[in-house]
């Protein structure tokens, strides 16, 4: 079969041998295996070396914020899933935030529903992070690890299957609580699943941390002084990697976590070395957190959303038998709610970093602007200063390290 | 094989099974389809969960390769934007015969709940494509199932690529 | 003649609007005397920065000033108040309602856990200084506000397109942009790859989500005929002249001669 004549040339400008600085332009295209999405680096290189190295980005920019301007609150919160969407829970969370805290209504969301979402929330972040694992491993060349993390994930996904129906985009919080309820032999699972992780844990820090080959491939690769780190917006792992202890859940905290009891990992180290270790330790801080929100659930009385009646809808049994409920629904899912006039920035600690939306209202229910705060965006733009002087073999463990989502860059 | 049924006591007891030149290609290509890495957004997540351990890809014969030269099926994963169709393009023309497209997830059939200015609404728009698969993102498993009936189709088609009737402008 | 639509905002608007409703707003309070954000108001006033209005909402610190004292401001709020981190910076288009963009820099300090917000606003023409000397952060959140709003960014190590490709026309986070984009925006890749005459081979977007094809026999059941299963639409149709609105003339008609549960009524 003939190929179909189209317009598009041969594309040999992005590959100069012969430049009057001696330096070899090389294109890391959009379409790369390892699996960090679409980010086109284009480097020059003199010899092995790294010389400027220019991220390109964009080739996944969705409009997610001209949608928002264009959808009602509770519309909108499945598209913010398709942000982060490795860790979809911690951006509908961040959103669903957002909205509460200009709503007021941050502190009637009961009991119940704070320690589901919490749940939820660490729960993604050993999701997110098990991924950050296989894949950076996977870019590295430790293949098996891999496929071991997956194994893990997998479970972690099946729980979260079992609550809200899917694996990977879940919308599984809403604005003023969560929709349901954890279903019967959820929390057993649950604590199954908390016991065996940490063997597997251990089971890759074995394989890894003391490894010849993957130290010597970490150490000294990617270092970030602090006061870069700072000036370039770098927060979560990032931030902590370099030495500098902030984390939103500590400092901020927002739903339970100052009533739970957990530690920060923070690492001296500037380097991958520094972070890969980081992001083991944050999963053994979130399975002691789970641990405790596991023995807080039946403590608490079954109530899951906030009553806030001028912009969240009853409970279904409400609206189901009451006339004004059935009205008041009726109104806010085709109308929208509207919420009051103002502005907010709500941070939240996602697993990559400072997830934070940012909502001017203009009292109408379209929101009049979001601007999601993505930590990755300003980790590409990390990339410009990061990779120069080094090989282009730490290219891709620098890329993995910094442990960027496509999603969120783009938007 | 087991549609080849060998019957032994024919052929003079050797070992030697009857059958047309196009079944052979067919058999040949359905069982090792080598899918080019294009994963793209979400379901780029979904199809690595496909080829890793629960939702083992290996045991169809394929394996994802990275080069485009290398690579018998694109599965186009996730949402594609106007800023990539070019690239999506050229990588569909460097494949080489014989090829086939798999859309997966509702961003690449049709744009999906994307409607915006920077997607471009269905990768059909682009290159032609076999399969699709809706799902948003499409399970692991329905990956799998896409995958066997691109296989099928394979195997009822003619091996003389030409012969085929695509989709017909491009 | 149609209805006139104004087009300085044609994003979604509200269908039902209560008449005497006035949306309510949400509370700012004022700084209190001798609390950290009265030190950065007065850090501020030191440097010769003139704040238009300042207060706190949702427990964050909004400080107005001029465009033209952005950098000054910034830099006072790292170097004098030890607000080290630049969350976000970007812009919101009101000129629809005022002819003015709001622009905001989000500000934390980690010492003490505390935000602040630095706006200010501009006319449509008028550009902004960069503040890539103070954060560097701003080399790519003002290349992207750029590119979603069009505001000229001065003094920019490399002000290009960021988020959309480099030839693309317009700018998308405008109001005045629709959401589906606008003419240049829909045939962008058809001419990028394989050129303008492709146009009609192509066919424009399908961008209606409750699209029905008239003629499509292997998809959903053909509304008002049903016919087999990858039948070619020429051959069966030949009496029907195609519609080119997609709706069927057989659907439209009168369902209810023939039905039995009318007949039993009457």
């Amino acid at each position: 079969m003939r190929q179909q004549p189209n317009k598009l040339q041969p594309f040999f400008e992005n590959l100069n041998f012969e430049r009057k600085d001696n330096t070899m332009v090389i294109n890391f295209g959009p379409q790369h295996p390892s699996a960090h999405g679409q980010l086109r680096l284009v480097l020059e290189l003199q010899g092995e070396q790294v010389v400027k190295a220019y991220p390109d980005i964009g080739y996944l920019h969705r409009g997610v914020e001209k949608m928002a301007e264009n959808m009602i609150y509770n519309e909108f919160l499945p598209t913010t899933d398709r942000l982060d969407y490795i860790a979809s829970t911690s951006n509908n969370y961040a959103f669903a935030l957002a909205v509460e805290r200009l709503l007021g209504i941050e502190d009637k969301v009961p009991r119940r529903a704070k320690v589901i979402r919490t749940m939820l929330l660490e729960l993604n972040r050993i999701i997110s992070h098990l991924f950050f694992l296989a894949t950076h491993a996977l870019d590295v060349g430790a293949m098996s690890i891999f496929l071991y993390a997956f194994r893990e994930r997998e479970f972690a996904m099946d729980l979260m299957e079992d609550y809200c129906g899917a694996r990977l985009t879940h919308a599984a919080v809403r604005i003023g609580g969560v929709p349901l309820d954890l279903p019967d032999g959820w929390i057993a699972s649950l604590s199954n699943f908390l016991n065996k992780l940490p063997e597997q844990i251990k089971l890759y820090e074995d394989l890894l941390t003391e490894n010849r080959i993957w130290k010597m491939r970490l150490e000294d690769v990617g270092v970030l002084e602090p006061e870069d780190a700072l000036s370039w917006g770098c927060t979560g792992p990032m931030l902590r990697g370099s030495g500098i202890a902030y984390d939103i859940r500590k400092e901020e905290p927002y739903e339970l976590y100052d009533e739970l009891d957990f530690d920060i990992p923070v690492a001296d180290t500037k380097d991958s070395y520094g972070r890969y270790r980081l992001y083991m330790e944050e999963m053994k801080e979130s399975i002691k957190i789970l641990r405790q929100l596991i023995s807080m659930y039946p403590k608490t009385e079954q109530k899951l959303m906030a009553h806030a009646p001028q912009y969240i809808s009853a409970p279904k049994e409400e609206i189901m038998t009451q006339n004004y409920a059935l009205m008041q629904h009726f109104v806010l899912v085709t109308q929208g709610m509207r919420p009051p006039k103002g502005t907010v920035y709500a941070p939240t600690e996602s697993p990559k970093g400072e997830l934070g939306f940012y909502i001017v209202s203009e009292g109408e229910p379209y929101a009049y602007r979001l601007k999601c705060r993505a930590p990755s965006f300003f980790h590409t733009g990390l990339l410009q200063d990061l990779l120069v002087g080094t090989y282009i073999a730490d290219v891709v463990t620098i890329i993995g390290s910094t442990n960027i989502v496509f999603g969120e860059v783009d938007r | 094989m087991a549609q080849h049924q060998v019957n032994y006591a024919s052929a003079g007891g050797l070992p030697v099974a009857l059958t047309t030149a196009d079944h052979l290609i067919n058999w040949g290509r359905s069982n090792s389809l080598w899918p080019l890495t294009y994963g793209l957004a979400c379901c780029a997540i979904e199809m690595m969960a496909s080829g890793a351990s629960r939702f083992d890809f290996d045991r169809m014969g394929v394996i994802f390769r990275a080069s485009p030269r290398q690579a018998d099926v694109m599965i186009l994963a996730g949402t594609l934007t106007k800023k990539h169709a070019e690239f999506t393009r050229r990588l569909y023309d460097q494949m080489a015969e014989p090829k086939w497209v798999i859309s997966m997830g509702s961003c690449a059939n049709t744009g999906g709940m994307f409607n915006t200015y920077s997607i471009v609404q269905g990768v059909d728009r682009i290159v032609p494509v076999d399969i699709y698969l809706p799902g948003c993102a499409p399970r692991p498993e329905t990956l799998q199932y896409a995958m066997m009936m691109l296989q099928k189709k394979i195997r009822r088609e003619s091996a003389n690529m030409n012969k085929n009737k695509k989709q017909r402008f491009l | 003649m149609r209805r006139y639509v104004p087009k300085d905002n044609v994003q979604k608007k509200a269908k039902y609007t209560d008449r005497y409703w006035v949306a309510p707003r949400v509370p700012r309070e004022s700084i209190e005397e001798g609390s950290f954000f009265e030190e950065v108001v007065t850090n501020l006033q030191n440097r010769g920065i003139e704040i238009l209005d300042s207060y706190i909402e949702i427990g964050q610190l909004v400080v107005k000033i001029n465009p033209e004292q952005n950098l000054e401001a910034v830099k006072s709020m790292r170097d004098d108040s030890c607000f080290k981190m630049c969350s976000e910076l970007s812009a919101v288009d009101y000129l629809a309602k005022d002819g003015e963009f709001e622009i905001f820099y989000q500000l934390l300090n980690l010492d003490e856990a505390k935000r602040a917000r630095v706006v200010t606003r501009i006319k449509k023409e008028q550009g902004i200084e960069s503040i890539c000397p103070v954060f560097k952060m701003a080399n790519f959140a003002e290349r992207e506000m750029y590119d979603m709003f069009g505001i000229y960014v001065n003094n920019h190590p490399y002000l290009k397109r960021i988020l959309m490709p480099d030839d693309w026309v317009g700018h998308p986070l405008l109001k005045t942009y629709p959401l589906q984009g606008d003419e240049a925006a829909s045939w962008y890749e058809v001419d990028k790859i394989f050129g303008k005459e492709y146009r009609d081979i192509i066919g424009p977007e399908l961008r209606d989500p409750a699209r029905i094809d008239r003629y499509d026999t292997q998809r959903f059941a053909r509304v008002g005929k049903e016919v087999p299963f990858g039948a070619d639409p020429e051959l069966v149709d030949k009496t029907e002249t195609p519609i080119e609105d997609g709706y069927s003339k057989t659907f439209l008609t009168d369902y209810t001669t023939g039905s039995k549960e009318l007949e039993n009524r009457r």
